[in-house]
């Protein structure tokens, strides 16, 4: 195999690593029956917690758990306000992308300061899982967080389908009176849903920052928890599917990047609408028939 | 441990009216941690962020200029939501019309002003419906849910502009990717000498108060409010559920749109990508915190220009970041919401 195509599919893998966490994230909050726009600033947020609590700490382990609780309070927020009070989710969620989104940037100036110098850290090394072999070496040259993210597929396939707390989770996200009537506490259940999807969404943030590029600018999420919101639809709400999806995604966007470099004049901006416009062709041809949890949107409240 | 729950309690009317100012105390409450994390003094702080601003009349009109696209967006995402319509997409609506804008003013020079300044603002509203038409089409016939499809076209819109800023629209003489200056003629008359106040001002006034007697005052408002309340119900009561909530999207686009012509013909004069901050989302805020009031959204519009414009001031005069009136404006959203929510319930110790 050439060059090109080992480099593509080694940057397939890159590219698509935040995705998996973001959608993943996405998918626990959804199936719960909570539609979480709040995915773009949480990731955003993970991106910066991260950043900052490693080069406070000087450890980017310490960073990591840092994004991942910082995630985890978003998912929590966005829980009082569509679990507990039952606010709109969309005008929430997107509520808490604002937020969030602000309060990097406030807490990022604050800290770096008006210096001209950019602050950074020493990111994670890439892990060759192959060692030297050929064609699988270089492939399998990926951050820990590459291999963690295509580990979490199968296990939250698991979760969601072969534990009692994925069965609650999915007949809240289906139908909380039926669950509730059940002895499922809703609240407690898509709570906890919110919080894992909120810290898996900042990992996927946090490995941009602490691996893929060890520092921290503006428009650093740039639309990937918009991609994740498009990649649960085109994935029906499966892991594999989503997984699917993500390297589909990482694909097309490192192809045009590669095709952008060899200085090919293509409209690479069609690329990147492309997975755009599919999703909502996908949409448009599945309509009402796809596998939405029927509760998501519809705030409960206990009667 | 100190338990709670929510029971159904409905405030007095009154109490609506004020939830709004009683977010707006809170969320500078609130807010005051990031003031004091800066080192610095939330009353100073909230002198120049509120008060500093509206001081001199060169930075009182700057709060109009900044609160002009706000006008708008709000009164677009009102004009959605009040029929029940998520639209999210007033920021990809506004792009739209921007482009028609920066399109028009560079092949409209040689007509006369007069001329050209109805048609900049009509194909500027034409492009945010046109923008609008798909998401709007795909709810209103195949129930697919609007919110996921607009804020798709938002990011769609985005490539289509780089496409069209690195390509053909491409100024050869900047070194930024931008479009051609567009043709004087074209420019939104200032409405106050060597002020950016423009012609879109006095726009985004009208729109608010056309919004107002349409939803209030018209039967289209009153079968917009009646599908906004329960699609069921209105069915019921024979108003055409489908065909109010595609009129309600697409007019939502093209005031949307309305908002993109103005940054381009009044403040900018010529296309760039980041024209746009997020006026669309910014939109929502005005529109919740408004409380879906056109009135309401349009005086909610002007305070968040206010506090945008203070958020510089604040910036400039005590080096806090410019950020702040991000996240001021974020927290005023949440805060309003939940509060709204609050208004028909009480809290109850078990």
């Amino acid at each position: 195999m050439d060059t090109f195509l080992i480099g593509l599919a080694a940057a397939t893998l890159r590219v698509a690593t935040p995705l998996i966490f973001g959608t993943l994230g996405e998918l626990f909050c959804e199936r719960a029956g909570i539609l979480n726009l709040g995915i773009e600033g949480t990731m955003l947020f993970g991106a910066f917690v991260g950043f900052a609590a490693a080069g406070a700490t000087g450890s980017l382990w310490l960073g990591l758990l840092a994004a991942i609780l910082a995630g985890m309070l978003s998912g929590l927020l966005m829980g009082f306000l569509s679990v507990r009070l039952g606010v709109n989710q969309h005008v929430s969620g997107l509520g808490i992308t604002l937020l969030l989104t602000g309060l990097s940037y406030f807490s990022y100036r604050l800290i770096s300061g008006e210096k001209a110098l950019q602050p950074t850290i020493t990111p994670f090394d890439p892990i060759r899982l192959f060692g030297n072999l050929p064609v699988l070496g270089p492939i399998f040259e990926q951050y820990l967080l590459t291999y963690l993210a295509i580990l979490l597929v199968p296990l939250a396939w698991l979760v969601l389908f072969r534990t009692n707390f994925g069965l609650k989770m999915r007949a809240v996200g289906e139908n909380p009176e039926a669950a509730d009537a059940a002895g499922v506490n809703v609240y407690h259940t898509r709570y906890l849903a919110l919080a894992i999807g909120g810290g898996l969404m900042a990992t996927g943030g946090a490995f941009l920052s602490l691996a893929q590029m060890g520092t921290f600018t503006f428009g650093f999420i740039n639309g990937r928890g918009w991609v994740c919101i498009a990649l649960i639809i085109f994935g029906n709400w499966e892991p594999f599917r989503l997984l699917g999806g993500a390297l589909l995604f990482g694909l097309v966007f490192a192809l045009q990047l590669r095709l952008q470099s060899t200085g090919l004049q293509l409209p690479y901006e069609v690329f990147l609408a492309l997975p755009y416009l599919v999703t909502i062709l996908v949409l448009a041809i599945a309509g009402r028939n796809t596998a939405a949890p029927s509760a998501m949107l519809k705030p409960y409240r206990r009667e | 441990m100190l338990r709670f729950k929510i029971e159904k309690a409905p405030a007095p009317v009154w109490f609506r009216t004020l939830i709004p100012f009683i977010a707006i105390v809170v969320t500078f409450i609130v807010t005051s941690v990031f003031i004091i994390w800066a080192k610095a003094n939330p009353f100073t702080a909230y002198y120049y962020f509120l008060i500093a601003p509206l001081s001199n009349p060169v930075s009182a009109i700057e709060v109009l200029v900044k609160g002009t696209p706000l006008l708008l967006t709000g009164a677009a995402v009102t004009f959605a939501f009040a029929s029940g319509y998520y639209n999210i997409g007033a920021e990809g609506q506004l792009l739209a019309g921007a482009i028609a804008a920066a399109g028009l003013g560079m092949v409209l020079g040689p007509l006369p002003a007069l001329l050209n300044i109805p048609i900049m603002l009509i194909g500027g509203f034409a492009a945010g419906m046109l923008w609008a038409l798909i998401p709007a089409l795909l709810k209103v016939k195949l129930a697919v849910d609007e919110v996921v499809t607009t804020l798709l076209m938002n990011t769609i819109i985005l490539f289509f502009i780089s496409w069209l800023l690195n390509g053909y629209w491409r100024d050869p003489v900047s070194h930024q990717p931008q479009s051609a200056t567009i043709a004087p003629s074209t420019v939104f008359p200032k409405l106050v000498v060597h002020s950016r106040l423009h012609l879109g001002f006095i726009v985004a006034v009208l729109v608010i108060i056309i919004i107002y007697f349409v939803i209030k005052r018209t039967a289209l408002g009153l079968q917009m409010r009646s599908v906004g309340l329960g699609k069921d119900a209105a069915r019921f009561a024979g108003v055409k559920v489908g065909t109010t909530m595609l009129i309600a999207a697409l007019v939502s686009g093209g005031i949307a749109g309305l908002a993109g012509v103005g940054e381009v013909a009044g403040i900018h004069f010529h296309l760039i990508s980041q024209i746009s901050p997020g006026y669309g989302y910014t939109g929502i805020i005005a529109a919740t915190l408004g409380g879906l009031n056109p009135l309401g959204v349009g005086l909610a519009a002007l305070f968040i220009g206010l506090i945008d414009t203070g958020a510089q001031t604040v910036s400039s005069a005590m080096s806090i970041p410019i950020y702040l009136g991000n996240v001021v404006e974020a927290t005023l959203l949440l805060v309003t919401l939940s509060m709204f929510v609050l208004q028909n319930y009480r809290i109850k110790r078990v």
